[in-house]
Parts: C-alpha cells; structure tokens; sequence
C-alpha cells in the first residue's frame, strides 16, 4: 500500500474494493490495463467481507464460507498488476473522468479512460421514534465491529427490523458468545402472499437454504417476535428501552442496545454527483442508475458495478464487476479479449447469482410504516430535522428535496443526505400527491465526502484558474 | 457495557488516551470501535442541538462518530484506524475554528 498513487492518468480507476469492484480491477489489471482502485477503508473485502485479511475471528465456523470466500477475490487482486490505495476517500468525479480523493491529509486528481464505480451499498434508513439516541445503532454497524474487531453485544441486546442480514448477524452474534435478548421482526405478513410467485425459483437458489437454516439457528436460541407493527427506541441521553406493537399488543423491553435493519440500497452520491442518470425502483424502493449491460451509463466511459447499481448481493457484484470490465477491455484493449471469459459465460454466472432476488425483494419489502415517518420524529439526523418539520415546510411551499434544504437544511449536514434522502423523497411524494421520481432527490455535487478546505487549497493550480480569480 | 471482546484475540495492544484517559485498543481497531470497547461515556454532542450521540453506522456513512484526533476535529472515527499514542478527544457541539 501506498499514500498517493503513482501516476497522473490511468486507463481505469475502479471506485471501492468490495467484490464488485475487486474483481473489475483484477480483471482490468490482468489484461493488461493500468489500473488503479481507490478505497475508503484501511483494508480491502468492503462491508460484507470486510477485514477479510485482518478478523481476530480466525475460526473458520463463526462468520461461515461465504465471508472467507472474499480471500480469493482479494489474492486475485494482488497478483494482478493493480494498484490498490486504501483510506483513499473519492470526492469529486466528473464527465471528464477526473476523479478527485483525499488520502493521507492531502488531496489529489487523476484522470482515467475509463472509471468503474463499485461504492455498493448502505443500509436503507429505518427513522423511528428514538433511532439517534446513544445505543442504537445499524445491523451493519454491529457486524462491521464483530467481524474488524471481534467485538459483540454484552448487554440487554434487541434486533429489529427485517431482511437475510439481520438473521445472518443474529446468528454470528450468538457463534461468538454474544448476547440477543430479543428480535423483533417487521415483516408485514402480507408480503408472504406477494412473494409467492417469485418462491421457486428462489428455493431454486443458494440463499434458500442458507437463509432457512440461519433462521433455524436463530429462532433455536432466542425470543423472535413477529409482525411487528410499531417501533420506537426510548431513554434519557441513552437507549433505555425498546417499545413495540406486535399482534395490536403493546409491549416494552429493556435494552441498551438496539441494532436497525430493513434492507440494504444502493449508494448513489457519487454517481448521481457525477450526472448519471437515476429512475425510482419501485421494487427495491429506492434509486438506481440507469445501466445498459456492460453497467455503463448516461456518462461516457463509467460504468458502475456491483449493488450500487442496484441491490443483487455479493455473489451478484462479483460477476458485474467482471462483465464491466469486460466492457472495458472491449473498449481500451480488444486484443486482450480472448483470455477473458465469454459475455455470455458471465451473464449466465450473474443470472444464477440473481436467482431468488426478486422474492427476497418482494418478501422484504418495508412497510411504509417504517419508511415514512411522522410527528417529531427525526428524518434527517445531521441537521435534526424532523417528519413534522417536512411537513410543515411542504404546506408553505417546499416542493421537493433541493427546496426543503433552503426551508430546513435537510440533507445539507455532513452524511449529505445519504441517511435522509429516500426518506424525504417517499414523505414528500406522499404528502404531495406525487410519485417519488416526481418528487426527485437531492441535487448531489462534489464534495460528495467534506473535506478541509485547506485541502482544496493545496492543490495544484494553473496559472489560467490562478489569473481567473486574482484582482490586478 | 455495550460490546465486549473476544476471549482471544491475540492482536497487538495500542494504547490510545480519551480525553486524557488511557485506553487499550487493539491492532486493527478503528477509532470509533476502540471508544465503544472502551467502556468510557463517549458521547459527542451535537452542533445542532447539543443531543447526545454514539456511533451509528460504523461505515463512513453517517457521522455520527466525528471525534477530535491528534487535535483535528470532525475526523470520521469509524474510518481510522488506532495507532499508538493517538490522543482523542470527544466534541462538544461543533468542531472549534483551527482544531
């Protein structure tokens, strides 16, 4: 690892070392390509093989095979040739493909022929009553500390929420001698119906008895409450309690730590800052950017790969990665192309990592009860605005996302929208009338991460940008 | 105590203090994870309202493990990791002009 990268230009620069964008960076890098990939965390593997390199938790048994499989993609990677800067922060890309990071303090610029963005995902929000208070906190968070550093819940633990991770980490929680006192499952059993038709082919698919035999696990050990209805965190400066309805009864629990999940979404600031173009998914209910085959988009030569193009899993991001880069291999180095495999053995490798989505999609689809919030409850939490705020602005006025940041400042804290937007979109959309691609989303721009201003000073200047803003 | 240790975990200790308090973290750990393993109130409060906040996504995300480090502040604690001797502090409000 190196602190600034080695060269001025690149042909590619692949954005996040997750599997997406580990395995397009391998692939561009054994053709031949020069290839950079930038990542933000201090290793690679991402969110779901995060610290795959560096875990305390070395028994094979506790994060299971999928997590280790993350090895082989990241050896893949080393021999290949490409150049790999972790704690690299991505904040500016645009048309021309200049891409613009932070590492090690100071900032710098590279230009690429091609750009692959692999940024994944992030967790949809799930805005209840109390979720900012001291001992609430992700799913993801609470694997992300299991798997870098061994770390679990000791105290009155409660999961809530709903979708494959929540049973994943339940169950990875309880390997590791942690404790769960309760799941509180917000599955609207209606979905069960929806879903049917899509059932066969995911009992067709590996996550079917992956998933069945989790859940197997997890209920075998701990209290599983479902159908819940209702959710609020509660205490005094600090998690105190957990309230919920389940069955039209009421109840609370004790807790001091609460772990929220309702599914994962695609993480769209940079592409959207970059001008690709987004349409509403009214299946996965969030953004994703319009991708032809190759995951190219309305910006000429980037594409994007992996979840960040919409949700599939790893399995899924590991072959977009790969077709993306087949694409730019096509596009840089065409001779190059016969040792890759072929179009169509990729597509097919995607199709069976896709296979079951859709009824994961449907089954897990959250209720709009806990997607669109009301009252005092916070939606944005930088800048603590809450559901009545919105929609008050909304009543004189605020037509959309960009205006409610001149009414409220929503989505102008430092996240930048990425815990607010798809709820400010949906609360707007239903208190206008409209649907959610009416309404839009936040106009994103670089810095689409803050950065010290000093930062931005030190860069290099012309001596054109130099004369355009010094008097005399 | 929100999260406890592994009963093994062999990794190498990295003493870190919190607001001048000195805690044992491990190779590996980010700052954010260090201060909740640390067992320490580390609340950071708002700029907005002064309201009290702990880590959320412990991914890069949503800032709410923004800490002073080595006399920076509004660091991401969740995307640095520990290094020996690192001094944090918890904010109170809003980053302070020249820290």
């Amino acid at each position: 690892m190196t602190a600034a990268p080695k060269q001025e230009t690149y042909d590619v620069v692949v954005i996040g070392a997750g599997p997406a964008g580990l395995a397009a960076a391998a692939v561009t890098a054994k053709a031949g390509l020069s290839t950079l990939l930038l990542d933000e965390n201090a290793g690679p593997g991402g969110q779901v093989w995060r610290s795959v390199m560096s875990t305390p938790v070395i028994a094979p048994d506790k994060l299971g095979a999928d997590y280790w499989s993350g090895k082989a993609l990241v050896e893949e990677l080393a021999a290949s040739g490409a150049e790999i800067l972790h704690r690299a922060t991505v904040w500016s890309l645009d048309k021309a493909l200049d891409v613009g990071f932070s590492v090690g303090g100071g900032s710098a610029f590279v230009n690429a022929r091609r750009v692959i963005i692999a940024t994944g995902a992030l967790e949809r929000p799930l805005p209840i009553p109390g979720w900012t208070l001291p001992g609430v906190m992700t799913a993801g968070a609470a694997q992300t500390m299991l798997k870098s550093s061994g770390l679990v819940p000791s105290g009155q633990t409660v999961l809530a929420g709903q979708g494959p991770l929540l049973w994943l980490l339940a169950a990875q929680i309880l390997r590791l001698g942690g404790c769960i006192d309760r799941i509180l499952e917000t599955t609207d059993r209606r979905n069960w119906l929806t879903a049917l038709p899509h059932a066969l082919s995911f009992l067709a698919s590996p996550y079917a008895l992956k998933g069945l035999s989790l859940i197997r696990e997890v209920r075998g050990k701990v209290r599983v409450v479902s159908g819940v209805t209702e959710l609020a965190a509660a205490g005094d400066g600090m998690l105190q309690s957990v309230r919920y309805v389940a069955a039209g009864k009421r109840e609370t629990v004790s807790a001091d730590l609460l772990l929220l999940h309702q599914g994962v979404v695609p993480n769209v600031n940079l592409a959207m800052s970059a001008g690709v173009d987004h349409r509403w998914d009214e299946r996965q209910l969030c953004w994703s950017p319009v991708c032809d085959a190759d995951g190219g988009t309305s910006v000429a030569g980037l594409a994007i790969a992996g979840d960040g193009a919409g949700i599939g899993g790893a399995a899924a991001a590991i072959a977009s990665g790969r077709i993306a880069a087949r694409g730019v291999v096509a596009a840089l180095a065409p001779s190059r192309l016969a040792s890759l495999p072929s179009k169509d053995q990729l597509a097919a490798a995607l199709d069976r990592a896709t296979l079951g989505r859709a009824f994961l999609d449907v089954l897990y689809r959250p209720s709009k009860s806990f997607r669109v919030p009301s009252g005092d409850t916070i939606v944005c939490r930088c800048e603590e605005v809450t559901a009545q705020d919105i929609l008050q602005s909304v009543a004189i006025g605020a037509t959309g996302p960009n205006q409610l940041k001149a009414y409220r400042r929503a989505g102008m804290g430092p996240c930048q929208g990425r815990l607010c937007g798809l709820t400010v979109t949906e609360l707007m959309a239903e208190t206008r009338g409209k649907t959610p691609q009416e309404i839009g989303y936040y106009r994103l721009r670089a810095p689409v991460k803050p950065i010290a201003l000093s930062e931005l000073a030190a860069l290099p200047k012309t001596e054109e940008a130099v004369s355009a803003v010094v008097r005399g | 105590m929100m999260f406890k240790r592994l009963q093994r975990d062999d990794r190498r200790r990295v003493r870190i203090t919190v607001a001048g308090i000195d805690v044992e973290a491990r190779e590996g750990d980010t700052v954010a994870a260090a201060l909740v393993a640390s067992g320490l109130d580390v609340r950071r409060k708002t700029a907005v309202s002064g309201a009290p906040r702990l880590p959320y996504c412990m991914m890069g995300v949503c800032f709410d493990c923004l800490v002073t480090i080595d006399g920076i502040g509004n660091r991401q604690g969740c995307l640095v990791p520990v290094a020996e001797g690192m001094q944090i502090e918890i904010q109170q409000g809003k980053r302070e002009i020249g820290r």
